[in-house]
């Protein structure tokens, strides 16, 4: 992955030339490839793509997402998960199989405004996303606070194998729990999420540029020198 | 009464040689409140775009259920103008955002957003003429800055004749005194034109060094669009070569 060659694009710009396979954010006219977004460039083993630095979350089937309920029928919850489409939580997935709106309400679960940790189960271009909250760590968000940041610098956020998230953790004193499409509950002291907050500001604005996690620890470093 | 647009030395009356742009300057993100945004001054024009969505569409029944719409609102401020301009829109702001919105329309990858609305509004706080393409190349960087899919980038930039001579980027009493205004939008990498419209008589060569004139003119529009969302995203810093995932 090392050899991988990395320039600046804006849309419109040609990423590479020759026969290389597609991979995301690219579009193919005669050999060239075209970027369709601002990013950076890679042109790899695995083909050409771009990874961008702004946009919308588009959903994922898989993606753990953190969402709000903005609206409820009697057969489902509609989702706010930063994005585009609205995530659909079936009444049926929560209740189970022999779910009856006569008997249940839904009200009683989950009311407008609580936040959830859900996962995407379906999603095509055709139809709203399917989530679901049966499942290890999902379910409605008792506590914490919202933190935002943009959906295409969530895997900075995250980190190699999850590395950026220990050492923020670690260094604030806090849990964290990042949804892909950029809503991130911090739980923990005040003076822990404050620091979170600057970290993922720091993150937004710098994504683009290497070495992110000892600049991370540079910004606990001082705030820590400074308070003592 | 009519006003002398060129001199004996073929300089216009702002001081512009035949074949010069106004100064342009675009910065990019001017309104945190929009997904994407982008503020143009296109030399006495100041525009400014904003890009909302990709998001649901309002009324429902206007939702298409393979691709995205595009709606496009272009207006002008009542100070925006010498004398003030009844804010209400006239039939020029609507035929304008019509133009400007099928100018966009093949830019943007539409199919990749199907059932949402992409909302642009470009808001005209000074106006010297070649507005429309001033705009449009505004919004076209707010689309970029919102990270919406885009075939390519689109810049505009007028050409016209004044005074028997072909001139770039027609000015508002060069407008109104001159002969011929041919607004045009390119996409540049692809090479197609998007916007085209021809204000005024020309003969057929004249037609050939006017449309020749306006694409040169989106060219250094182009550049100016790359540079701005190269500095807003990247300054002055080298990409980085190793992998991050």
């Amino acid at each position: 992955m090392s050899s991988v060659k990395r320039k600046y694009v804006v849309p419109g710009d040609v990423v590479a030339e020759g026969d290389f396979r597609p991979v995301a954010h690219v579009t193919q006219h005669g050999n060239k490839f075209i970027s369709t977004r601002v990013g950076m460039a890679e042109v790899g083993q695995e083909g050409v793509r771009v990874i961008p630095l702004s946009g919308p979350y588009i959903p994922r089937v898989d993606d753990l997402v953190i969402g709000q309920i903005v609206d409820y029928s009697a057969f489902a919850w509609d989702v706010d998960i930063n994005s585009p489409f609205f995530g659909v939580l079936p009444a049926q997935s929560v209740f189970g199989r022999e779910y009856s709106p006569a008997d249940e309400s839904l009200s009683s679960k989950f009311a407008i405004g609580d936040h959830l940790t859900c996962k995407i189960m379906s999603f095509d271009r055709t139809r709203d996303p399917l989530v679901t909250v049966s499942g290890p760590g999902l379910g409605k968000v008792e506590k914490g606070e919202i933190v935002k940041i943009s959906p295409t610098k969530v895997p900075r956020l995250i980190g190699k194998k999850g590395l950026m998230i220990k050492s923020i953790e670690t260094a604030t004193n806090t849990r964290l729990a990042i949804g892909q499409n950029g809503i991130v509950v911090t739980l923990g002291p005040s003076a822990g999420v404050e620091m979170v907050r600057r970290a993922i500001r720091l993150i937004e604005e710098e994504a683009h540029l290497a070495d992110l996690g000892s600049k991370v620890q540079a910004l606990f470093t001082a705030s820590e020198s400074a308070t003592n | 009464m009519t006003t002398t647009l060129l001199n004996a030395d073929k300089i216009r009356l702002d001081g512009r040689k035949l074949d010069e742009l106004r100064p342009v300057k675009i910065d990019v993100g001017v309104i945190k409140n929009a997904d994407g945004s982008a503020l143009i001054e296109f030399g006495k024009n100041k525009i400014i775009a904003a890009v909302y969505g990709p998001k649901e569409v309002h009324p429902r029944h206007l939702t298409k259920p393979d691709r995205a719409i595009v709606k496009c609102r272009y207006h002008m401020t009542p100070f925006s103008t010498d004398t003030r301009k009844n804010p209400s829109f006239s039939r020029r702001e609507i035929e304008i955002s019509k133009v400007i919105r099928q100018a966009l329309e093949p830019a943007i990858i539409l199919e990749d957003y199907p059932r949402s609305s992409i909302e642009v509004y470009m808001e005209v706080l000074q106006s010297d003429g070649g507005s429309r393409c001033a705009a449009l190349s505004a919004a076209s960087v707010a689309l970029a800055d919102a990270g919406i899919n885009m075939r390519d980038l689109v810049a505009g930039c007028a050409a016209g004749k004044i005074g028997g001579e072909i001139v770039l980027d027609i000015d508002d009493t060069e407008d109104k005194e001159g002969e011929a205004d041919m607004p045009t939008a390119i996409m540049p990498s692809l090479g197609l034109v998007t916007l085209f419209q021809l204000d005024g008589k020309l003969s057929e060569s004249e037609f050939q060094k006017t449309f020749e004139f306006a694409i040169k003119g989106c060219m250094k529009v182009y550049q100016i669009q790359r540079e701005a969302l190269m500095n807003k995203y990247f300054g002055q810093s080298e990409p980085m070569q190793e992998s991050t995932e």
